[in-house]
């Protein structure tokens, strides 16, 4: 006779059975019977201030160490609360799976005590979703959830439970065979005429440029995306979430692209005459207005995503495949090809802008937010997972912290989440423990979602959480300083002693005015054993250059009022600060 | 540009909420979606018709893929296909209108489903321009009240979009 179990405990047994360790959530009434089932299991429950806290965490863990980030929240406000971090992994397409207590399935309609509707709530901005009330139907659900935030293009999938489904028994046997669904295929075949179009256009280009997007970290193709580059000697550009997939300090990385990358490199795509996009969808803050937006370039698109294919940008060879498969496909195809002049040429647009303008900030004393990343990037040799809120802090980070590794910068990209960065650095802790986790957030972000300190001091989690302190909401400052005449509508923060918030969690607080401080006070972050948050005092009014304002083209960008003097510096992490 | 997308889906809860959901949040006009059943169980089939150019239908297509309860999808517009749409159309009948609207009635396959009083009930089952033209000379008699399916469609010759491979 088969054993009986719980809905409850069939739902912990799905989730031990899918691998999962750890768990981010927040308990309540239409999740008690699960709460209570979870203490005869071997999972690692992580209490969480906010259920935000919670989604982010999910995705912070999956972005970091690969897997399916699971979060779990009661009915209603629970449910609610977990919207931002869904949509956050949804539109940076992440593989979490949100399990939601629901009231009683008699009860569904009736406007019971915290009832919502979640799936209807988050229906387009999930992969998918369940609504779960039948005992037998758990594991299906969970099963499937699993496979489909982390097949094809991954994504937030919810799978929402009635109370009385988790209370209600049912014969258990864990189901091993591999899911199999009608509708989801997302296995994928290459066509051969796209191929040969793709190799023919690679042969014929003179000034190529390959798009190093997030598809790299999530199909493993970094030695492929590597190989390949090398193999046709061609300059590759990054999108912020594809930073780590290709080595930052390898020769033929130009930079960053888009609103706030180099300028070199956005010049570089407006001269191209061919465009490599692997695994990247042409984000508006990539292409800038798209009617101006590499008018001279032929563009070979490799997405998992058909839908991704003409959507922004109109490819003249798509193909829709895991990026590694096709990459190992285009590899054996390709010629071996000499760019050498185009790549000069990119050189010497870089020039004298190299390593930007972080040389000619003004030596007034100020401690100014570049240096701050630049250090940590330094101090910390480049080996540091960093975690980033949104905003200028977020953008200095993408510039002045060198990402080797895939997985290493974990940020809010599509949606553009402030109060992302504690939280998802949190679980990024938990799937890397053995890694150094730095959360740079600015004074505005962080307050969004400070509460999770308290999470991490009950967790006794060590992440070094550096304060970017300007006093600002910077970035929508910077807005207003450049688009609205200055008009400090709403951007001035008073914020409270951060110095003193983290003491009052029993964390070391840390704070840095001028220069000469930070390493100091990096150092006694580092050698801590809990977290520490170090609030850096920086300069107020400063602003991420170069910007190519929202819609412009992207070679019309704001360039720092002076231009730095000529300077041949070139940094690396293991320079002296 | 009108296209005929045709959709084998699972039916199940919230289906038609998540196609619907689709073309509302990617800003796709529907002119018309009907949904009804197929021969087999638990296989239902959409006839969505839109307004949109080559490239955004092909990726409504994709987008509808994308979901999960989705099994296949079909563009009928580059294709010789049987297109349907059904009215009942609620018309005025007083005095000398009765012989007009019997000569309609005549000249355009109509039926007579029900009669009133004052009024006749006309069933048109066509091409939808066919249904358009009728109603058009309708409408000068007072049309009272009126309902439209929605197109349905089929491609013609023996290949055939079967619901019977995802039995």
């Amino acid at each position: 006779m088969p054993l009986q179990r719980s809905g409850a405990q069939i739902i912990w047994e799905c989730l031990v059975h899918e691998g999962v360790t750890t768990v981010f959530g927040y308990p309540g009434g239409a999740i008690l019977p699960a709460y209570d089932a979870m203490l005869d299991y071997p999972i690692r429950h992580v209490l969480v201030r906010h259920e935000q806290g919670a989604s982010h965490m999910a995705d912070g863990y999956a972005r970091a160490g690969g897997g399916v980030g699971v979060a779990i929240a009661t009915s209603g406000p629970g449910a609610t609360n977990l919207v931002t971090g869904i949509a956050t992994a949804q539109m940076d397409s992440v593989p979490i799976v949100c399990i939601t207590g629901q009231v009683p399935s008699k009860l569904i309609g009736y406007d019971a005590f915290q009832e919502t509707d979640i799936t209807g709530i988050t229906l387009p901005i999930t992969k998918h979703s369940y609504l779960v009330t039948r005992v037998e139907d758990i594991m299906p659900a969970i099963k499937e959830a699993f496979h489909l935030a982390k097949s094809g293009r991954p994504g937030p999938v919810l799978v929402d439970i009635t109370k009385d489904a988790q209370q209600a028994k049912a014969a258990w046997e864990w189901d091993a065979t591999p899911v199999k669904m009608r509708g989801h295929r997302p296995k994928l075949t290459i066509a051969k005429s796209q191929m040969a179009k793709a190799v023919e256009l690679i042969k014929a280009s003179k000034k190529p440029v390959i798009f190093a997007g997030q598809g790299i970290l999530q199909s493993g193709a970094m030695k492929e995306v590597r190989q390949f580059a090398e193999r046709i000697n061609a300059p590759v550009a990054m999108t912020l979430l594809g930073l780590g997939g290709f080595p930052a300090s390898h020769p033929l990385n130009i930079g960053m692209m888009g609103m706030h990358g180099e300028a070199w490199v956005n010049h570089a795509i407006q001269e191209a005459d061919l465009l490599l996009a692997f695994g990247m969808r042409f984000d508006d803050r990539v292409t800038g207005n798209l009617k101006t937006y590499a008018l001279n370039a032929k563009k070979i698109h490799i997405d998992i995503d058909p839908s991704e294919i003409n959507k922004n940008v109109t490819a003249d060879a798509a193909i829709v495949a895991d990026l590694r498969h096709a990459l190992k496909d285009l590899l054996d195809a390709v010629e071996p090809g000499d760019h050498s002049q185009w790549l000069k040429y990119i050189g010497s647009m870089k020039g004298d802008s190299a390593v930007r303008d972080i040389q000619a900030l003004p030596d007034n004393g100020h401690l100014y937010a570049p240096h701050v990343i630049n250090d940590i990037w330094r101090l910390t040799e480049g080996n540091a997972i960093v975690v980033t809120d949104v905003g200028q802090h977020q953008m200095w980070e993408a510039q002045y912290y060198h990402h080797e590794k895939p997985r290493t910068l974990i940020t809010s990209g599509g949606l553009g989440t402030m109060g992302f960065g504690l939280p998802a650095a949190i679980g990024a802790k938990m799937a890397r423990p053995d890694a150094e986790v730095w959360a740079i957030v600015g004074d505005g972000g962080f307050q969004m979602t400070a509460a999770e300190l308290s999470t991490a001091a009950q967790e006794g989690v060590k992440v070094n959480v550096a304060v970017i302190n300007n006093g600002y909401l910077g970035m929508v400052r910077q807005w207003q300083e450049f688009f609205y005449e200055r008009r400090y509508a709403a951007t001035p923060l008073r914020s409270p002693d951060f110095v003193k918030l983290a003491e009052a969690h029993g964390l070391m607080g840390l704070r840095a005015e001028k220069r000469p401080e930070v390493a100091d006070v990096v150092r006694r972050a580092r050698e801590a054993d809990g977290t520490v948050l170090i609030d850096f005092r920086v300069e107020q009014e400063d602003s991420v250059y170069p910007m190519v304002p929202a819609g412009a083209d992207l070679d019309a960008m704001i360039r720092r009022p002076q231009q730095p003097p000529p300077s041949v510096l070139v940094e690396s992490a293991a320079d002296p600060i | 540009m009108h296209h005929t997308l045709v959709a084998l889906v699972e039916d199940k809860p919230g289906v038609l909420n998540r196609v619907a959901s689709l073309f509302r949040r990617r800003a796709f006009n529907i002119e018309s979606l009907t949904v009804g059943r197929t021969d087999v169980p638990g296989i239902s089939r959409m006839t969505v018709v839109i307004d949109s150019d080559q490239v955004s239908a092909d990726r409504v297509m994709a987008y509808l893929y994308k979901l999960v309860n989705v099994l296949q999808v079909e563009d009928l517009r580059d294709v010789p296909a049987v297109a349907r749409d059904l009215a009942l159309v609620k018309v005025a009948v007083a005095g000398h209108d009765r012989a007009q609207l019997l000569r309609v009635v005549d000249e355009t396959r109509a039926h007579i489903v029900d009669t009133g009083e004052q009024t006749m009930t006309l069933e048109i089952t066509g091409e939808p321009p066919h249904v358009d033209a009728v109603i058009s000379r309708l409408e000068p008699l007072g049309i009272i009240e009126m309902v439209r399916t929605g197109q349905v469609a089929m491609r013609r010759g023996d290949v055939g979009l079967s619901a019977t491979q995802y039995s």
